[in-house]
């Protein structure tokens, strides 16, 4: 298993210090986790493991079961799809299959040069102006393949 | 003297543009050397007008849009801060038709306040329900609950009091207010605009709820795909808690409530409330066998309401109003009113609150106009991923959790997804199962293997392979799921793929060639 640098070790602790003696607190340090180092390393599970006294599989069990729990680093920008219903209703296929075009990924997938990561999503709330997307946390609705080209080409190419 | 301008700060304004919209509004303001003072609002829920801009008159909010930035120096040249004529001038807020039309009484602030401002909330008859409810022992609040009539708005329609009597009754040294922000199904968004307009709302019923049953601690598990919503919310607490009106003295009450947000992880099952009380102690979101009910042995093990958003929103109203007052609205069993979200391939798409007795017809053509597309209506998906294809030969059926029953559908959260007539509904059949297949928790056996197999067999339908055969097969997995599983997502992801094969047979037959 390959261990984390000392400062995300550092971090780990701290954002441990910080939940530990919140009760239930294992999916609130996965999200302080996966918010500053934009995924859960597997080198987390075992000090996450020993700071709320659980068992790695435990800790495991809890970064596999949940989607938005990521293994692997992500692309600089993260480009979430709503495949929903809603969003199917007004051609979310349509637009999946141009945003799979236009990067060249297929969903889960990090284009060649780290710079977006392609997600499906399942509802985003915004279902009156389907169909939906988000990047990096920003919200998109009447999302047509033109327009979705510009917010791909405006992503700025740093985080 | 400046003039007050809102701009939605709610998350599907801002997907069209409500941000740039009110940077732009500045920047123009700050040119013309324009006083105006721009409130961040809700949403009104009219969300093809967003982003709709409303100026403070001395007549009332005075409305224009669907606002571009491009459109802001022209709206200034007309005068808008004065309510000036502009294309995109729309009326007095209050006089359009859409929402002259509606019962807003658990969204009545939505739109209408900021929803950082705790004085803005005092000011719209906020807290009203709370000074009404610490005047009243834990049983006469409970039993207010129980003559409004209302019902779980998260799509189980378990009447409210009685769920509160159980906790009421229960001793325990501590319990435990959960709130439901899980809201996964497609098609629904009034929790997400409640939260993100009118958060205090769920605060104050949270609260009440905690004071009328004896519990001092208050979680909302909100999902993670509601940045915004939890922005709003943490804003809101923090604004509650330096206000006394939350904390070791509700207002002066000598009572303590402490509320806290606590962020899913992209599970929809989460949704479903044992599995979100799993979450909610760090765990996987397998579902709980009940009993016991979360009422009885809940959070880490201690009695605990469960609630929807839009359920604990509703209580305020109808502690300041009284259950009478909402139980005069609505019909037979489901009483009060029930906020709509009309999505997909519809026109004039958004919230509508209505007491119980609409029709579907009257919803999706005398509020929602018809399809986007402009094709006639083919079906929709109420109540989520999980509930029944209606079709359009149905659609003068009340919208109601008994008439919808009586038709196999189910009416859910409120969201009604529309199709036209170019919508594959073996595809749509197949989705539901697949949906199924990627959320199940994998508990129990038939949602867990069932809904895999039943994207195969579909698949097979598709293919053309054996149709007759594969449709028969799929019916009867339909059957095992439904009687089989353990909860609700494996025991209704059927529910739209019987729909789809009862009423459009015609789309799985054309691939049996």
């Amino acid at each position: 298993m390959e261990t984390l640098q000392p400062s995300e070790h550092a971090l780990v602790r701290r954002i441990l210090d910080e939940h530990k003696a919140r009760p239930g607190p294992l999916l609130e340090v996965l999200h302080g986790i996966q918010a500053e180092l934009g995924f859960i390393p597997a080198g987390a599970v075992p000090v996450v493991a020993e700071g709320l006294n659980l068992s790695r599989a435990e800790v495991h069990g809890v970064v596999t079961f949940y989607h938005y729990f990521r293994r692997t680093r992500p692309g600089r920008h993260t480009l979430q799809l709503c495949q929903a219903e809603s969003c199917q209703a007004m051609g979310a296929q349509r637009l999946t299959a141009h945003a799979q075009q236009r990067l060249g990924v297929d969903f889960h997938e990090t284009t060649a040069d780290g710079r977006f990561t392609l997600e499906p999503v399942y509802c985003l709330g915004n279902c009156a102006c389907s169909p939906a997307a988000m990047i990096d946390g920003q919200l998109y609705g009447r999302v047509t393949p033109e327009r979705l080209d510009d917010l791909i080409a405006a992503a700025p190419s740093g985080r | 003297m400046s003039t007050t301008v809102y701009v939605p700060a709610d998350a599907g304004a801002v997907s069209v543009g409500a941000g740039e919209v009110a940077a732009a509004i500045a920047a123009e303001a700050g040119r013309r050397n324009v006083a105006v003072r721009i409130v961040r609002n809700g949403s009104r829920g009219a969300y093809w007008l967003e982003p709709l801009v409303e100026v403070a008159t001395a007549g009332g909010r005075y409305a224009y849009g669907p606002v571009t930035p491009a459109d802001v120096p022209s709206l200034f040249a007309a005068g808008f801060v004065n309510a000036g004529a502009h294309p995109l001038a729309l009326g007095l807020t209050d006089a359009m038709t859409w929402l002259r039309g509606q019962q807003r009484l658990t969204f009545e602030r939505v739109g209408v306040v900021d929803p950082a401002s705790v004085a803005d909330y005092l000011q719209h008859g906020g807290y009203e329900g709370l000074k009404r409810a610490l005047a009243l022992t834990g049983a006469q609040i409970v039993q207010a609950v129980t003559a409004s009539g209302l019902r779980g708005r998260g799509g189980a329609a378990f009447p409210t009091g009685i769920k509160w009597q159980t906790v009421l009754e229960q001793n325990a040294a501590q319990k435990y207010i959960t709130c439901n922000a899980d809201e996964g199904d497609s098609g629904t968004f009034s929790d997400r605009m409640l939260m993100e307009g009118d958060p205090f709302s769920l605060i104050e019923g949270m609260t009440i709820a905690g004071i009328a049953v004896g519990a001092t601690q208050g979680y909302i598990y909100l999902r993670a795909e509601y940045p915004h919503a939890h922005a709003a919310l943490k804003t809101a607490i923090a604004a509650a808690a330096r206000a006394g009106y939350l904390g070791a003295d509700v207002a002066g009450s000598g009572r303590r409530f402490e509320l806290e947000v606590r962020l899913g992880a992209g599970a929809y099952i989460c949704g479903e409330e044992t599995s979100m009380l799993e979450s909610l102690e760090g765990r996987r979101g397998e579902i709980r066998v009940r009993p016991p009910l979360p009422a009885v042995k809940g959070l880490f093990g201690q009695p605990t309401v469960v609630n929807n958003v839009v359920t604990l929103a509703s209580v305020p109203w109808i502690l300041a109003h009284g259950a009478d007052a909402y139980a005069a609205f609505g019909m037979g069993k489901s009483r009060g009113t029930l906020p709509i979200q009309l999505a997909g391939n519809i026109r004039y798409g958004g919230l509508v609150e209505r007491a119980f007795g609409l029709t579907l017809r009257e919803l999706l053509y005398d509020y929602g106009g018809g399809t986007a597309t402009g094709r006639p209506v083919r079906a929709v998906q109420i109540g989520g991923p999980l509930g029944a294809y209606v079709p359009a030969s149905q659609l003068d059926t009340l919208v109601d959790y008994e008439a919808l029953a009586a038709i196999g559908a189910m009416l859910g959260h409120g969201g009604i997804v529309v199709f036209d007539d170019s919508v594959d509904m073996a595809r749509m059949a197949r989705y539901a199962m697949e949906f199924c297949a990627i959320e199940s928790c994998g508990k129990c056996t038939p949602c867990r293997i069932g809904s895999t197999r039943g994207v195969e067999v579909i698949d097979r339908i598709l293919a053309g392979v054996d149709g007759e055969r594969n449709v028969r097969l799929l019916e009867e997995l339909c059957e095992t799921m439904v009687q089989g599983s353990l909860c609700g997502l494996g025991g209704m992801a059927p529910f739209p793929v019987q729909s789809a094969l009862k009423h459009f047979r015609e789309d799985f037959r054309a691939r049996l060639n």
